[in-house]
């Protein structure tokens, strides 16, 4: 399944409320790293199982950043039931981003 | 068995990895984090040859994509080790996997060299950062500091200036090393204070930052500047510890070779950042990837 565009409107359904695991991933478009981690993440969504994939733009949804103290990009979550279980900052590769959520 | 094993993805392994290819060799790219490098990092690129304003970014996927249409593999995986015993090298990975080569180039870069500050690691992302262009955003009307004296110090202090209410620039010295056109622009940025001969020397802050103290070399005497974020960029630092069996490392931890790239160990070469030298550029990388595969390619 293909990352989801997570706002205001479906974070809490799709993130907070959410049965399984949820990678999310804040980025911005004018964040060198981010598009470098960005087709990761897309790649693991297409492939995820037992997890699903989220992507939030902090441009967009500056409420969503705020409200998670994000102040440094990319930036990787992973929130299980209903909570962040982990936290990841910068570019890392695609073993290290199932890892995280492995080990979440 | 690989002709060449290139650790480091970045623009001086992704040209080693070109000219290699082309010179009919096969090439297998270790990378322990993304593609690109450092560059990835930088907003915009003025000094590279025929590509005025490209971004790091953009540079660093066409550079990859040219490397891989000429048939390089890129492992995602740390070397943390070679092994040279006569013709074959061996590359042991973090994943612990081992990888046979004829030749080895190391293209590991620098990484950003953090201040040695108590709690710096705790409040990375809470108000320290290594990239303002990454996270300048989030410090739009607010007071921040960027610390250092090079280049990137004074372009994420140009940038910030942009967005941010108050930029203090900390540096070590008075005199500053990036390029006289850039620290002359920052100088007339009214929002800009400079506070010099000043190192940080605490962070101040519960959950985030709230505050630097600095330190003035010359008089000793403390200052706290009340600032949300602190950008540093007091420069770069090499990664080799892993490779000291198979090349000398400088005091700093450069591999020592020439600009040949040739090191100790015959078919062990080294390229880029990594390796001891005066100017650290997108150019001179791109230039010792190409030197050290075609000494690579023409000792084999």
């Amino acid at each position: 399944m293909a990352a989801i565009e997570l706002t205001m409107d479906n974070f809490e359904k799709e993130v907070l409320q959410s049965d399984i695991p949820v990678l999310v991933d804040f980025w911005a478009i004018w964040c060198g790293p981010c598009k470098m981690l960005s087709p990761v993440v897309d790649e693991i969504g297409e492939s995820a199982e037992g997890f699903k994939v989220g992507k939030v733009n902090v441009d967009e949804e500056p409420d969503l950043a705020e409200r998670f103290g994000i102040s440094s990009i990319p930036c990787l979550i992973v929130f299980k039931g209903g909570r962040e279980a982990k936290r990841s900052i910068g570019v890392i590769p695609k073993q290290a981003v199932l890892d995280l959520v492995k080990n979440a | 068995m690989k002709d060449v094993i290139i650790i480091g993805a970045g623009p001086a392994g992704l040209t080693a990895a070109i000219y290699a290819l082309r010179a009919g060799k096969s090439v297998l790219l270790l990378e322990a984090k993304a593609y690109g490098g450092q560059i990835i990092n930088t907003p915009e690129i003025d000094n590279y040859p025929a590509m005025p304003h490209v971004s790091g970014f953009e540079f660093a996927q066409k550079l990859y994509e040219q490397a891989v249409s000429f048939g390089a593999e890129l492992v995602y995986e740390a070397a943390v080790g070679i092994e040279s015993s006569g013709d074959v090298k061996v590359v042991t990975t973090s994943s612990n996997n081992k990888y046979e080569a004829k030749a080895v180039i190391i293209a590991t870069g620098a990484k950003n060299r953090p201040m040695g500050l108590a709690r710096e690691e705790e409040l990375i992302g809470r108000g320290v950062s290594y990239c303002a262009t990454c996270d300048g955003m989030f410090y739009r009307r607010k007071d921040v500091a960027v610390f250092g004296g090079g280049n990137t110090a004074v372009e994420d202090a140009l940038f910030l200036s942009q967005y941010c209410n108050k930029v203090y620039v900390i540096h070590r010295r008075r005199q500053f090393r990036a390029d006289a056109a850039d620290v002359e622009k920052l100088k007339a940025r009214e929002n800009v204070e400079f506070v010099l001969d000043c190192n940080v020397t605490d962070l101040i802050g519960e959950d985030k930052l709230s505050a630097v103290e600095v330190t003035n070399k010359v008089d000793g005497s403390r200052r706290e500047i009340p600032v949300a974020g602190l950008f540093v960029a007091i420069g770069q630092m090499p990664d080799n510890g892993a490779f000291s069996n198979a090349v000398e490392l400088d005091e700093k931890g450069y591999v020592a070779a020439n600009e040949s790239c040739r090191t100790k160990t015959p078919g062990v070469y080294v390229a880029g950042d990594c390796r001891t030298k005066e100017i650290r550029q997108l150019t001179t990388a791109a230039s010792d990837g190409a030197i050290a595969a075609l000494a690579a390619c023409g000792e084999m």
